[in-house]
């Protein structure tokens, strides 16, 4: 039973995440990204870690799915169809097999032959993540709050190169000198050819 | 189902991840497979943490394992969100968002 319940939520996993790197269109992948994380989340139930996998459907179904969405929404280009892979796809896939092979060697060579699973109660975990890992906990809810303002930061319409700088300038400050009047690029305007007197047409 | 499944199954995952970053050609594309490549990582992890490996057989149960993939995950989302929005700043500037038009920084 176990096994059939593994080899159906592995199945689904492997067939959406090759859905992700070969479709060619990009909201599907999306869409095929979450049945992926979906199924890795499954995977989290059969070894018995269920608040991960409710972590994951939570924070990777719920969150990261929306705003790769999103980001596909704002950046909505007519060359989708067109951007698909290199040239030296192959090179890749080459590459990537050369790879699965190494790792299938090593681990079928080193197989430990385990097949005893435990699960671990939230209870552990808490306890685990707020005495010993207290100060990587600290530190991440940092990284995440450092992310957020730079998200916002580099999102926002701005910069000196930013056609579409929406913002309005600063209001000039007493405090300080005036700044030079920033050069703007006028069209080149040239003057009206002069019409030799007399000739009309 | 036994543990040999579950790394096998992480390796694959994790080579078609490299394949989707090496070959697409769309940044988000590239986000996605290496969202792909993380959750191989968390899947092998979770694995190793949840089977019983000989030297730890007696052990107390632990729970290491699993408090790593909470962090990856923590790690993840804030990656997601800071390359979404360079991502859209480099669609507002260049009009594009093929990784092989980006050559700012080339010699």
């Amino acid at each position: 039973m176990g096994l059939i319940l593994f080899y159906t939520f592995a199945l689904s996993t492997f067939l959406a995440a090759i859905g992700v790197v070969t479709t060619r269109n990009i909201v599907y992948a999306a869409l095929f990204l979450l049945g992926a994380l979906t199924g890795v989340a499954g995977l989290f139930v059969l070894l018995l870690a269920e608040f991960l996998a409710l972590v994951q459907l939570l924070i990777y179904g719920g969150a990261i799915i929306i705003v790769i969405l999103f980001g596909l929404m704002l950046t909505r280009t007519g060359e989708y169809e067109a951007v698909n892979e290199h040239k030296r796809w192959p090179f890749a896939a080459i590459a990537s097999i050369a790879l699965f092979a190494l790792l299938a060697t090593a681990i079928v060579a080193d197989d430990t032959g385990a097949d005893q699973r435990r699960g671990v109660d939230l209870t552990t975990i808490g306890t685990e993540l707020f005495e010993q890992w207290a100060v990587p906990f600290e530190i991440a809810s940092l990284v995440l709050l450092v992310a957020l303002v730079g998200a916002i930061v580099i999102g926002k319409a701005g910069g000196p190169d930013d056609p579409a700088d929406t913002t309005p300038p600063a209001p000039p400050r007493d405090d300080l000198p005036a700044p030079e009047p920033r050069a703007r690029r006028v069209p080149n305007r040239r003057p009206p050819a002069r019409r030799p007197r007399g000739a009309r047409s | 189902m036994m543990l040999i499944h579950f790394q096998l199954l992480a390796a694959a995952l994790f080579c078609l991840g490299l394949y989707g970053v090496l070959a697409r050609r769309s940044a988000v594309m590239v986000l996605m497979a290496v969202e792909i490549m993380l959750n191989a990582v968390n899947l092998n992890l979770v694995a190793y943490a949840s089977f019983r490996l000989p030297p730890l057989m007696d052990g107390a149960p632990l729970a290491q394992g699993q408090v790593i993939v909470v962090f990856v995950i923590t790690i993840a989302a804030a990656e997601v969100a800071l390359a979404l929005a360079m991502i859209m700043r480099l669609y507002r500037n260049r009009g594009s968002i093929n990784v092989d038009e980006i050559n700012l920084l080339k010699g």
